[in-house]
């Protein structure tokens, strides 16, 4: 990073200026290896458990429950209890798939993109939002499962040599689907795995009672951090960043050709693949700040996830934000340049029919909040607004998703066909319930797992540079 | 195997990275082949020192990724064409470009499993036992600040007293015997 643009006098700026580089610090100055590794591995093996996390726990873990009752219900009684009929025979479980499943981009993206591209912004982050990315794709893939009705049948799906000679069908993009989130699923937990490998190593030796030593002695692996281990492993992780790159963009293509081999109105457009990634990572950035904002108030982690971080985070979001205006505009173009009687009428009718209000909110959260705001480094450094930025950001993102869902089939070719879409309480105790269940998942991870990754962030520390002799000897 | 027993080698701690990668360095320039730095995050610095710079990690993910593209481009075309074959509105049966996405997706999930478990099997792990964590001093640091080396005791070059006092001339903080 430049320091080009800094004023050299600002004394709020200077602390953040590497006297001996001129460059801009990621990390708070002062750390060491020791109290990096004391600062995270206290966190997962103190033996009290901060009580707010205990709270938390209770809260989230309740709103999980609501999943459990609605899912359950679900089962007894079959997806007639959710608001789906014709026409919107899809609903709030595609909403929320394609939701989800962009929320857990973020995290790949950093971990895997800024990587490559050697941003060592990301070493702070890059953890939990792989976890991020792990739990949003848990709660997506839950949504196909279910919405069939009879998940237990749901292995249908796979290619397999069943006793009736049936074999999928491998032209369809649902089908598509089905491989691109379960290879998201595996390659983001592997790649999540291995990264905490070394980490583990160090958890198990820091353990103090003999459970957790057995425990992080077997997943550690036996890690014990040998320059040959070392070799393979940063070989490992940045083919693995290589191959995670381009399936999320695949993954998120894929899932917006459900939608655009259609041949509904609003659907049927070649816009979808990039801007649907753009909207995921769009909101998988929001989703990362509403998760790092207070967990680095929470745990006094300011030092390592810094405001540069929060910072950087809002203008990843800036530019992937105006990707998805540039989609919105291309959609509204489209529809009146392909001079199609239909689309015309869908985007007239998505703007200002019915379901209006929904677009209205769309574009208030998604371009006028977000877009007017994070131009200003004053408000992106400004934690609490970039909370309520991320929180705006996402819910915008949820009413894109609405809106492309819902305004698209509600009103189609054909009048006499017309309805409209009123969710029921289940769907709401569905979708509320995956709230629940993805923060709990995340207060289980931060509790027992180490949440940043420790031997990147050593890597990025002045005592990890290489001295020469001379400054060596001069007790530098 | 039986267990092995006497000394598997002497580790000397450092305090830094730049100790460590000198004393590599020297080691290596003196003629010491069996040898092994234990950091806590990866020092490219100290894999030059010992000459470890090629690895076969990226040959196992290319492997893995042409057998995953293979084996599901061949599974769909078996699938559509011979086993059950389904006439969509007239579309040929051998239509490959929709076969493409699939593949695209086991060509990395193959590949992406490749390298991380071929990265772990070329490395040896998991392997909970190694003899150097016997030394009193490296799981207190291996993991955490300090930097060690390792001569082996199967280098020619080792004698127990010599080596260790090569080694104590490299100032390092200790150096102590690793026994099987």
């Amino acid at each position: 990073m430049a320091t080009s643009d800094l004023k050299p006098n600002n004394p709020e700026y200077a602390k953040w200026v590497d006297p001996a580089t001129g460059e801009f610090r990621v990390l708070e100055p002062g750390q060491t290896f020791k109290s990096v590794t004391n600062k995270i591995t206290r966190i997962v093996l103190t033996p009290h458990t901060p009580l707010g996390w205990f709270a938390m726990f209770g809260i989230f873990g309740a709103i999980a429950m609501l999943l459990l009752t609605a899912v359950t219900w679900l089962f007894l009684k079959g997806v007639g209890i959710w608001a789906i009929t014709q026409p919107v025979a899809w609903g709030f479980a595609i909403i929320n798939f394609v939701w989800w499943i962009g929320i857990g981009h973020a995290g790949t993206l950093i971990s895997a993109i800024l990587l490559l591209f050697k941003q060592g912004w990301r070493n702070s982050i890059n953890r939990f939002a792989e976890a991020m990315t792990i739990f949003a794709v848990v709660c997506a893939g839950m949504f196909p499962l279910i919405h069939v009705g009879r998940p237990w049948l749901g292995y249908w799906l796979f290619p397999y040599p069943s006793t009736m000679t049936v074999w999928p069908q491998f032209r369809s993009p649902l089908l598509w689907d089905v491989f691109a989130v379960s290879t998201y699923a595996t390659i983001s937990v592997v790649f999540w795995y291995i990264g905490m490998v070394p980490d583990f190593g160090t958890m198990r030796d820091r353990a103090k009672t003999r459970f957790a030593q057995y425990v992080y002695g077997i997943i550690s692996l036996g890690w014990r951090g040998s320059i040959r281990h070392w070799v393979r492993y940063e070989t490992a992780s940045l083919l693995l960043a290589g191959l995670a790159t381009p399936l999320v963009l695949s993954v998120h293509t894929v899932i917006s050709f459900d939608f655009a081999v259609a041949v509904l109105p609003g659907w049927h457009t070649t816009i979808f693949p990039p801007y649907f990634v753009a909207g995921a990572i769009y909101s998988g950035f929001a989703m990362v700040l509403t998760l790092a904002i207070p967990l680095r108030k929470f745990y006094g982690l300011e030092g390592l996830v810094t405001e540069r971080h929060i910072d950087n985070m809002g203008k990843v979001m800036l530019a992937t934000g105006f990707i998805v205006a540039y989609g919105y505009g291309m959609e509204a173009f489209m529809a009146w340049y392909s001079a199609s009687h239909w689309e015309w009428f869908m985007f007239w009718n998505r703007v200002f029919g019915p379901m209006g209000w929904s677009y209205a909110l769309l574009i208030l959260f998604n371009l006028l909040i977000p877009l007017t705001t994070l131009w200003s480094r004053k408000l992106r450094t400004n934690i609490s607004f970039m909370f309520f930025i991320s929180i705006v950001v996402n819910t915008g993102m949820w009413f894109e998703r609405f809106v492309i869902v819902v305004t698209s089939l509600y009103r189609d070719f054909l009048p006499s066909s017309w309805g409209t879409y009123r969710a029921t309480k289940w769907d709401y105790m569905t979708y509320i319930g995956t709230l629940g269940l993805f923060t709990t998942l995340f207060l289980l991870f931060v509790r027992f797992l180490p949440m940043i990754p420790m031997n990147e962030i050593k890597m990025m520390l002045p005592g990890a540079k290489i001295k020469p002799k001379v400054a060596a000897e001069s007790g530098d | 195997m039986p267990p092995r027993e006497g000394t598997y080698g002497l580790l000397a701690e450092f305090d830094n990275p730049s100790d460590l990668v000198r004393a590599t360095q020297k080691a290596r320039h003196d003629g010491w082949r069996r040898m092994d730095c234990y950091t806590p995050y990866p020092v490219e610095e100290a894999a030059d020192a010992i000459g470890f710079h090629r690895n076969k990690v990226p040959l196992v993910t290319l492997i893995g990724g042409l057998m995953g593209l293979t084996a599901m481009f061949l599974l769909e075309v078996w699938i559509n064409t011979l086993a059950y074959p389904l006439n969509i509105a007239g579309r040929p049966l051998y239509s490959w470009p929709a076969f493409v996405v699939p593949a695209y997706e086991w060509t990395i999930l193959w590949a992406g499993l490749s390298a991380a478990f071929g990265m772990l099997a070329l490395n040896g792990l998991p392997s909970l036992y190694h003899p150097v964590f016997n030394a009193p001093n490296f799981r207190n640091g291996a993991s955490d600040d300090k930097f060690f080396l390792c001569l082996e005791a199967l280098d020619p070059k080792f004698d127990l007293l010599e080596t260790k006092k090569y080694l104590e001339g490299m100032q390092p903080l200790s150096v102590v015997e690793v026994e099987y």
